[in-house]
């Protein structure tokens, strides 16, 4: 005992938390590991050389890049009115705003259909003077993507946004620069790590997409039917295919982590 | 809702005359059976099996009868990867027969037949009076996904017919089908004849002709892994008794 330096706190696990946090980790990776042991490994490349499996993960790969593409663009002002605004009711704003978090996605598939479907508040206007409508279209996978994953980026660059040093920014005002040119030539460069998290955070969000989007977009080989909905109806049918399928998102979604944490010791050591 | 109050009075009503007639078997036996079970059910007997299980309850009191509506198929495959189900209602011969074969059930028996019908929105937005009309390329159709019961059958009318219909989107299974024309997202889907009247007013049916129609047998049967095999097999019974005949004829179906 005194040989340990008094800096040092005690790091024993008791056993009343050892226990359950055995049995947590046991919870989170036997099911995973399930899926592992149960993966057809023979049959694996001729299963993911299925056309409509390809076509799945190209739909599910451009409308996840598209969302997040959407979330950076309308994601990111709205990151920065949030930590910068100081007027009423921004909190309530933010309460609303990032309401998708915790929303289960099947209610968001219903609320956007009856905002943006045919006989949509929104929607039927829309239908009525361009004949669109966007239900069962590609756009309604990417809005429905984006409608779930867009919070994910908000909060994460708000939360950046409010830790970057201000005094840089002022700087920059006094220099004469203009308000965006310091958001664009500052505050970006500023937060850069955060927001290369956020994009990855809600790009593995709208990819894993499936309640809202097949409420709102339906299914249709390469036009809606994303690999979470493939994987679905596929376990229906072929369980070994959408066993095989769900190795696949299972591998990308280790890879976001193994590049989240990357990120995030980054910016944790630099903030 | 008063529709629905309504069909199910009517059942209980029907189901108290029937019982005590010869076919109903399990009318003497009621004071042995006890106990809950879950009946996994095709999604196309949501209203009828609804009622069934809320009339066989109150015949039997002491009982709980848990449904579990979905696609055939995907129900199927619940009940082969050991979901703890103690009937199982199918939509067509061939889920049922994934069940069998894997050992899961036994001699199951068909109580009702089902055919398709197009739905259309009650303002019918598309104009749609026969089935060729759903091959038109500005016609958003919504079918059932192709291993779903309701979604064979539709591709077996369109194969008679001799008609090529692209939908645009493949459901998972009729329930959510038929909801995509209620809320008048699309202009037409071909569903059975029986969620067509069931839908009410927020759908009309465009009658497919016989001689191209497609017809689906729903199979009954208990499930071996069944934990209350007594109660499964009178739930079974009723559904196979007059009562359970009525019930079905109001919902639509026709008889085996």
């Amino acid at each position: 005992m005194s040989a340990r330096r008094d800096t040092e706190p005690d790091t024993r696990v008791p056993w009343p938390l050892a226990v359950p946090a055995v049995l947590a980790v046991l919870f989170l990776l036997l099911p995973l590991s399930g899926l592992l042991l149960r993966t057809p490994w023979t049959e694996l490349p001729q299963l993911l050389a299925e056309p409509a499996a390809l076509q799945a993960l190209r739909l599910s790969l451009i409308t996840a890049t598209a969302a997040t593409a959407l979330s950076l663009f309308l994601g990111v002002p709205l990151a920065w009115v949030l930590a910068r605004s100081r007027r009423p009711g921004i909190s309530l704003l933010r309460a609303f705003v990032t309401l998708p978090l915790v929303l289960p996605p099947v209610v968001g598939g219903v609320a956007l259909l009856m905002a943006f479907g045919r006989r949509g508040i929104f929607g039927q206007y829309i239908y009525e003077y361009t004949g669109f409508s966007l239900p069962f279209t590609v756009w309604a996978v990417i809005i429905a993507e984006t409608f779930v994953a867009m919070p994910f980026l908000v909060v994460t660059v708000e939360g950046a946004l409010r830790s970057a040093d201000r005094g840089l920014e002022e700087a920059a005002a006094t220099l004469g620069s203009g308000p965006f040119a310091t958001f664009r030539r500052v505050t970006l460069p500023l937060i850069w790590p955060s927001l290369i998290a956020g994009s990855v955070l809600t790009w593995a969000r709208a990819l894993g997409e499936f309640g809202a989007t097949a409420t709102f977009a339906g299914s249709f080989p390469g036009t809606t039917q994303t690999m979470p909905i493939y994987i679905y109806e596929t376990m229906q049918s072929e369980p070994d295919a959408a066993i095989a399928l769900s190795l696949v998102l299972l591998v990308v979604s280790v890879t976001v982590l193994a590049l989240l944490r990357d990120r995030w010791l980054n910016s944790g050591t630099r903030l | 809702m008063r529709k629905i109050a309504l069909i199910a009075a009517s059942a209980l009503a029907l189901a108290a005359c029937g019982g005590g007639s010869a076919d109903d078997p399990e009318a003497g036996s009621g004071d042995s059976l006890s106990g809950e079970i879950t009946v996994f059910a095709a999604a196309s007997l949501t209203e009828s099996f609804g009622n069934l299980g809320k009339a066989f309850e109150a015949e039997n009191p002491g009982t709980t009868v848990t449904l579990s509506f979905g696609p055939s198929s995907g129900l199927a495959e619940q009940i082969n990867s050991g979901a703890p189900a103690d009937v199982f209602a199918s939509a067509s011969t061939k889920n049922m027969d994934q069940v069998v074969e894997s050992g899961s059930a036994a001699d199951p028996v068909t109580f009702a037949n089902n055919t398709m019908e197009i739905a259309v929105p009650a303002d019918n937005p598309a104009k749609i009076t026969s089935l060729e009309d759903l091959a038109k390329k500005d016609v958003k159709v919504v079918l059932c996904a192709e291993d779903v019961p309701c979604g064979v059958s539709a591709r077996e009318v369109f194969k008679n017919a001799g008609i090529d219909v692209t939908p645009v989107s493949n459901e998972v299974d009729v329930k959510s089908t038929l909801s995509k024309i209620t809320l008048g997202e699309a202009d037409a889907g071909l569903v059975y004849v029986t969620d067509v009247k069931s839908a009410g007013e927020e759908v009309s049916g465009v009658e497919i002709p016989a001689d191209v129609n497609a017809s689906t047998a729903y199979p009954i049967a208990t499930l071996e892994e069944s934990k209350n095999a007594d109660l499964a097999k009178a739930f079974v019974d009723y559904v196979l008794s007059d009562a359970g005949a009525a019930e079905l004829e109001t919902a639509g179906f026709a008889k085996p």
